[in-house]
């Protein structure tokens, strides 16, 4: 095979999306030559779509907010699965890292004195995100992307040529990584990709690698996310050694669009509800009054009144309900369909049109305003939008370290971004993943970069086996040597249908075995598949390579799921309705033995005494087990 | 309430291609790429789409549809009278790749031509201070979705392939106006943006405009000022200085 390219880099980054960017940015701002890989253009990454905000305790609008009022936000949010330290470093790093997008060129939306505004969103104390109307993706990507080239400029001027130190590989996917050594030299040393236009593989050594591939959600029927979103870093992670946790948590944004049937799934942004927008059922009752759950009482208003309020006197009032965390809201509106009170098309009415100006709607939420118009025949600004629960991201990833986002168990492998697990435990609060992928982006492209230096340091070069090389290429290419075998787009559709009816939003366990049943038979069915046509941008092709890994991650969610015998978050039971706070210490964590997958329990890393003071005991004993409590408070006293 | 459509497609690649017929089903609120798609999954797996968000926010399936340049993802169905043949073809001013994806390396080629964003010395971030009203106009122009369609459709590059050496085209100097006006940048563009991305290519016909799937006014808001500027005060560099200053009058 012949047709292969090779480069050597000290860092390779998978993935183009902000968290990949800025990882790259501090790799190479550490010295080090950095390659970006990306299955879509420069700039086109899934961060993209990101609407609402990012979410950082500036304190611009409210001055009460700060670091851990936003910490203890994210905990309780994640129902205090998260790993505790990475909600740390995330609440305290990520004003600077929004300032930062700013004095590379960021435009955000201003307060009347000249700062970066902030809006509300759910589960946030204080209005925390910033923004730019409902683009604030489009601003941030666009921010990064123009950052690495003024980067490639400078490097230009030094040498002549704009990628010497940093390169991106635009729609150039990544099947394998490699590793080399034994015992403790065992370590990552390139990876294999090929250029979707054209079909050719390009091998890349390098020092250090890292996945910044974004999620999973293109294994669900109903979701917000794109052909992107096949979950392949997790499962070159697993592959190559790594471990994921909490996959069994996926979060189902509560508003998505249900009509037309072609936009199905699309994101209606929470900012709908930030500003002022309400949910109601078919009776035209804001039931959300009814779901208030007994960990969030004391913060969310009981009457409307209250909630209208809130609005303009934050301080004296409590949030309207429509702001529960996401998984709340989504359950609620479950329940809601299928108790026969649902809207035309089987969603529930999400109205803004009574509650503010239409100018003042075209204004804050311009890019709704014109998804609606232009792809449902719905004005907004006159009538309610039809909503459904989508789904939207995954709180489960790639296992790491807190600090330096190294991948445990894969010397020179870091993650970040939503491709890392822990941050968020069982649920995400929205704008808490564009300032993950800014905070954990650089802290991974930080560490990666001191990682390969040291590395380099000790004379090592990076070097992959011919033979592996061959195989992973062999590999590859099998679906245009078969003579006759199945369409992976009809594989796809079908496990779209099993995770979306038998792992959705809620799950019991015989559903889940019968997925778990389905999803072995497809994967028996993905050794037989067939591609016509020919090298060169061949999309059929290109799916016949994500789709084993979509399957795999897919069946780490499915057992995940079932071994969970509680409720929590992004995973809810009907057969264990409750939250277990027994089940609160332990993540499930998925890894290959023998190239079967193995799920284990493991220990959450233990909160600090000095963070757990930052809550009211009574609070605290709402999540944790008495024995948990009273150690605590001794600790702390 | 499905029925059947007639659909000529593009196949083809760097050497040649031919517009090759299909007859397809379409459902109710359908988009052009909802129909490729079904193509794709039932008909021909290889069909060379490029697409992402399906949603009008990343830029990725411009497309020329009966003739018009398009995001696939934002053309409904329902504009077309049923029964007529629709025609997809790919962007004409780019070389193919496959089918409708085409290389549009120049348009980042050009846009590494254009200098970074340079805040002033000493300001920290953090400190940066910008009213609303003055970091709306550069707003307009970064909702860009960097589609292409602009520079697929600007005559003086559609029609005049020559011409691509010396002109950016209307995405990127539309960036040189936003960088212009952003309120703290501290670079003199002006000559740049005439004597090497090529402004004075640009005859303000507006059909840049008329493509846009943001509906930016590149050519009155971004283009005819730029082209202002750069006539007024083309050799005298104490009054671009005081243009910069008017603009920061929210600065503190
Ligand atoms: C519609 C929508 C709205 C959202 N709104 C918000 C919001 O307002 N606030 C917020 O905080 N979060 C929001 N989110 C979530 C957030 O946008 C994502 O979680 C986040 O952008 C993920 O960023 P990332 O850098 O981890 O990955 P991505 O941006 O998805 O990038 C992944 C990159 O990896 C590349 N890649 C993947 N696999 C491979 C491979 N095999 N080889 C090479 N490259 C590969 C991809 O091509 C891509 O470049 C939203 C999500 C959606 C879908
Ligand atoms: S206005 Fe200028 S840039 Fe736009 S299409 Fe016409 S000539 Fe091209
Ligand atoms: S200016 Fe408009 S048409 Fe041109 S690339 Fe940007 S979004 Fe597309
Ligand atoms: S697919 Fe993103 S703009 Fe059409």
């Amino acid at each position: 095979m012949s047709d292969i390219q090779r480069y050597k880099f000290d860092v390779v980054v998978i993935g183009a999306g902000g968290a990949g960017l800025r990882a790259a940015i501090a790799a190479r701002e550490s010295g080090m030559s950095t390659a970006v890989m990306s299955k879509s253009l420069f700039g086109k990454a899934h961060t993209v779509m990101a609407e609402g905000g990012i979410a950082a305790s500036m304190a611009n609008v409210n001055s009460n907010d700060n670091w851990k009022v936003h910490f203890c936000d994210t905990m309780r949010g994640g129902k205090f699965l998260n790993h505790y330290r990475m909600a740390e470093l995330h609440a305290k790093e990520a004003p600077e890292r929004v300032w930062e997008l700013e004095s590379w060129g960021a435009l955000f939306d201003r307060t009347k004195d000249g700062r970066i505004s902030q809006r509300n969103f759910g589960g946030h104390e204080y209005p925390r995100l910033a923004h730019v109307g409902d683009r604030t993706g489009l601003e941030m990507i666009r921010t990064l992307q123009q950052k690495i080239v003024a980067l490639q400029q400078e490097d230009k001027r030094l040498s002549g040529d704009y990628e010497s130190r940093i390169r991106v590989f635009a729609e150039c996917t990544v099947t394998k990584i490699f590793m080399t050594g034994e015992g403790d030299d065992h370590r990552v040393c390139g990876v294999l990709a090929y250029w979707r236009p054209s079909g050719e593989f390009v091998l890349i050594e390098t020092s250090a690698v890292i996945i910044a591939s974004g999620g999973i959600g293109k294994s669900f029927k109903v979701t917000s996310n794109s052909w992107e979103y096949t979950g392949d870093g997790h499962a070159l992670a697993l592959e190559c050694g790594g471990s994921l946790i909490n996959m069994e948590f996926v979060q189902f944004h509560p508003t998505g669009m249900v009509w037309p049937p072609s936009v199905r799934g699309l994101l209606v942004t929470e900012s709908v509800r930030g500003d002022g927008g309400v949910l109601t059922n078919s009776d035209g009752r804001r039931f959300m009054f009814d779901y208030i759950p007994d960990v969030f009482k004391d913060k969310y208003a009981t009457t409307e009144e209250e909630a209208d309020r809130w609005y303009t006197d934050p301080d004296n009032n409590r949030r309207p309900p429509e702001l529960l965390p996401r998984d709340e809201v989504s359950r609620s509106i479950n329940t809601e369909v299928k108790a026969g009170r649902g809207s035309p098309h089987g969603g529930v009415f999400l109205d803004v049109s009574k509650r503010l100006p239409a100018d003042v709607i075209r204004a804050k939420l311009p890019s709704m305003w014109h998804q609606f118009t232009e792809l449902a025949d719905v004005d907004i600004t006159e009538e309610p939008m039809e909503v459904g629960p989508t789904c939207h991201y995954v709180m489960g990833g790639i296992e790491v370290d807190q600090d330096t986002q190294a991948a445990v168990g894969v010397r020179g492998l870091f993650c970040a971004g939503e491709a890392a697990g822990g941050l968020h435990g069982s649920n995400r609060l929205g704008g808490n993943s564009l300032s993950d992928l800014l905070v954990f982006g650089r802290r991974a492209g930080l560490y990666a970069a001191e990682y390969a230096d040291a590395l380099n340091k000790t004379g090592w070069t990076s070097s992959v086996d011919q033979a592996s090389v061959d195989a992973a290429m062999a590999w590859a290419l099998a679906p245009f040597t078969a003579e006759r075998g199945e369409n992976p787009y009809a594989i796809q559709n079908e496990l779209q249908d099993v995770m979306n009816d038998l792992v959705g939003i809620v799950r019991n366990a015989d559903e889940m075995r019968l997925a778990l049943k389905r999803i072995e038979e497809l994967k028996e069915r993905t050794r037989t598949m067939k591609t016509g046509g020919g090298r060169s941008y061949n999309p059929g092709w290109h799916l016949a390579l994500d789709l084993p890994k979509q399957l795999l991650v897919s069946q780490c969610i499915a057992e995940s799921a079932l071994m969970r015998e509680e409720s929590r978050g992004g995973h809810t039971r009907d057969d264990f309705p409750q939250m277990d706070p027994e089940w609160r210490k332990v993540n499930l964590q998925c890894s290959l033995i023998d190239g079967s997958l193995s799920v284990q329990r493991k220990p959450l890393p233990e909160l600090t005494a000095e963070l757990a003071a930052l809550f009211d005991a009574k609070e605290l004993s709402k999540y944790m087990t008495q024995a948990e409590v009273d150690a605590l408070s001794q600790r702390s006293a | 309430m499905g029925y059947q459509a007639s659909f000529r497609i593009w196949r083809g690649d760097k050497g040649d291609g031919s517009l090759k017929d299909y007859t397809v089903e379409v459902n109710d609120g359908e988009v052009i790429l909802d129909v490729l798609h079904r193509i794709q999954a039932e008909q021909e797996n290889d069909l060379a789409i490029r697409w992402n968000c399906k949603a009008g926010k990343c830029g990725s399936c411009s497309a020329e549809v009966n003739g018009k340049p398009r995001l696939m993802c934002l053309t409904r169905m329902n504009i077309f009278p049923e029964g007529e043949p629709i025609t997809v073809t790919p962007l004409r001013t780019f070389p193919v790749i496959r089918d409708l994806v085409t290389d549009v390396h120049f348009n980042y080629d050009k846009a590494r031509e254009v200098p970074a964003f340079q805040p002033p010395e000493g300001l920290k971030p953090g400190e940066y201070r910008m009213q609303q009203e003055d970091v709306a106009r550069s707003q307009e122009f970064r909702k860009c979705i960097e589609c292409f369609l602009c520079q697929n459709t600007c005559h003086a590059i559609r029609d005049h392939e020559d011409n691509m050496a010396n002109f950016a085209g209307p995405r990127v100097l539309m960036r040189v106006a936003e960088l212009d006006m952003h309120p703290l940048d501290t670079v003199d563009r002006r000559k740049q943006a005439q004597d090497v991305l090529g402004l004075s290519y640009c005859n303000i016909t507006k059909c840049c405009t008329e493509v846009c799937p943001e509906h930016i006014k590149i050519t009155d808001n971004a283009l005819i000022p730029l082209k202002e500027r750069v006539v007024d005060d083309k050799y005298d560099p104490v009054r671009w200085l005081g243009s910069k200053i008017r603009v920061r009058k929210g600065d503190e």
